[in-house]
């Protein structure tokens, strides 16, 4: 028994609770940049494939000197703002009734289902006709396009709240409206935000979109008319600032994550 | 205020799992209610306090629930079913914000059932930072706050380990002790059922049935842990109860 070997148990108990570090995201993008940096000066990638970063970041100065960059960013933001609101609380709502009701149920899920897969930029004639070629068909491309991912979120996520949660509410006598606000919103929460990170992407793949038909100023204008005319530095430009714009969202979303669910651990 | 079932029969898709059960809780008693599992505790909880409806049979609220009584009849989930995004003073106050109180009055009985629950030095702690003990605390002070007339306690304690489970249990006695509340208390634990019951009902197998109500005239106060008198009443209980859990048991292996 004592001169059995004696082996330390080995643990095995890591892994799979990704952290996030934020400067090895911003390491990833250097090196990326840099990359394309010394391949194009080295000529190992050609000028026709991609345009030199610093060029780019030169092109992005004149942008900002000129006072273009706020006269196409203002519209875009709004169009963004206005249709992604209109959009994501439309949703919510339509989601929260989804999972609540059974006839809302059974009547809007097949119609969510059916509208979802829609390429909402096929219908942009359609918007036009219907909501005019100004702001209107842009508000709406984004709004449509944000409302059926919000839906399908929010009512997942009203599925997964706690029942025996909305049991205790109703044993204590709370009111419909009551549960709806303080139980099965916030226990629906996590879904609706996670939700929304894919809602507000699609939002600004969208607004590129919306900015093909007749907009004269706003991010997707300007890279429509670079792409157009072959001008590689001005389109990485502009598909920087959709990436910035990107990043804006997902790490508000981030923030308001951490105010509202600190109850999460 | 009395509680009063009379016939109450329940099936779930064809399966009868309660038949004729006749209950009458008075007002300031506990009814300990007993049974092997599955044979519809939880069921006859559920349909006493009105958050299930039975297929047949009716449950009345005998007289008028006591003065400042919020919410008649008040749960106390075997899960706790606290609202893990509120603290411990906002998971209480839950049920009372349904009422119109007078300015500061949610507060002071907030502040009056933490301290009787020894919760107070918690009050701004989240669900999660608290053990199971102190969660089904904090579950108990949330129906005390509404004052209920009758309690409906669904296997309190068989989430927590045998000694918070015995804490608890004292705290519970002692509650009962200083200001008397009627209950009816679902539990698997004869050991908790004879130290908590005026009355346990023994519920047959399923389909449940009332097989027995054994009486218990000792005041909570004296009956101490081990206690000889407990000890043979729980021997009775278990003698009842034996060939029923061993017939559900063979039951549920062939389902
Ligand atoms: N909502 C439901 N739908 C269908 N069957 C149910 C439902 N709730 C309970 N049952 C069934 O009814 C029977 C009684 O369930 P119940 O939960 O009341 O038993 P219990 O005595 O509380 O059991 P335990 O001791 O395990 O808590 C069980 O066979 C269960 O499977
Ligand atoms: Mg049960």
């Amino acid at each position: 028994m004592s001169d059995a070997v004696a082996r330390q148990v080995p643990f095995r108990g890591g892994g799979f609770r990704p952290r996030s570090i934020r400067w090895v995201g911003v390491v990833v993008f250097a090196v990326l940049v840099l990359l394309a940096e010394w391949g194009t000066r080295t000529g190992w990638i050609s000028s026709l494939t991609l345009p030199r970063p610093s060029d780019v970041l030169k092109t992005f100065g004149e942008l900002w000197t000129s006072g273009m960059l706020m006269k196409h960013l203002v519209p875009s933001l709004t169009r963004l703002v206005v249709g992604a609101t209109l959009g994501v609380s439309v949703g919510v709502s339509v989601g929260i009734l989804i999972g609540l009701f059974t006839y809302v149920r059974s009547g809007l899920v097949p119609v969510v289902a059916a509208l979802f897969p829609i390429p909402k930029i096929a219908l942009l004639p359609l918007f036009v006709i219907w909501f005019g070629i100004d702001e209107g068909s842009k508000y709406a491309l984004i709004a449509f396009g944000t409302f059926t991912p919000t839906v399908v979120a929010t009512y997942g996520a009203v599925d997964n709240v706690d029942r025996t949660l909305i049991r205790m509410g109703q044993s204590f006598g709370l009111g419909w409206v009551s549960i709806v606000r303080k139980i099965v919103l916030p226990g629906a929460m996590p879904g609706i935000l996670s939700g929304l990170r894919i809602s507000l992407a699609i939002a600004i793949i969208l607004l590129v979109a919306a900015e093909m038909l007749g907009a004269e100023y706003g991010i997707g204008a300007y890279i429509l008319e670079a792409g157009a005319l072959y001008d590689l530095e001005r389109l990485f430009a502009g598909v920087a600032i959709l990436s910035v714009l990107g990043i804006v969202v997902s790490s508000v979303i981030g923030l308001v994550e951490r105010r509202l669910l600190r109850w999460r651990a | 205020m009395d509680l009063r079932a009379e016939g109450l029969s329940h099936a779930y898709d064809g399966m009868s799992v309660l038949e004729g059960i006749d209950l009458s809780i008075p007002a300031g008693r506990i009814l300990c209610l007993v049974g092997p599992s599955g044979c519809g505790k939880s069921t006859l909880l559920r349909i006493l306090g009105g958050l299930e409806q039975a297929d047949a049979g009716r449950v009345e609220q005998v007289g008028e629930p006591p003065e400042g009584c919020l919410n008649p009849l008040t749960y106390v989930f075997q899960d706790f079913a606290l609202l893990p995004w509120r603290s411990v003073a906002g998971n209480i106050r839950l049920g009372l914000e349904e009422h119109r109180l007078a300015a500061g009055q949610a507060d002071a009985i907030v502040a009056d059932v933490l301290a009787r629950t020894n919760l107070t030095d918690f009050a701004d702690a989240l669900p999660r930072q608290l053990s199971g003990g102190m969660k089904q605390r904090v579950a108990i002070a949330r129906a005390l706050a509404v004052n209920p007339a009758v309690m409906l306690l669904d296997e309190p304690l068989s989430a927590l380990d045998a000694q918070t489970r015995e804490l608890l249990m004292e705290d519970l006695i002692g509650l009962w002790t200083r200001q008397p509340f009627t209950a009816v208390y679902v539990t698997h634990n004869l050991a908790e059922a004879v130290r908590l019951g005026h009355s346990i009902a023994v519920l047959s197998r399923r389909p449940g049935r009332i097989r027995e109500v054994v009486h218990l005239d000792k005041p909570l106060a004296d009956r101490i842990h081990m206690d000889a008198d407990l000890e043979e009443t729980q021997e009775y209980l278990w003698t009842l109860m034996r060939e029923e859990a061993r017939a559900a048991d063979a039951e549920l292996l062939n389902v």
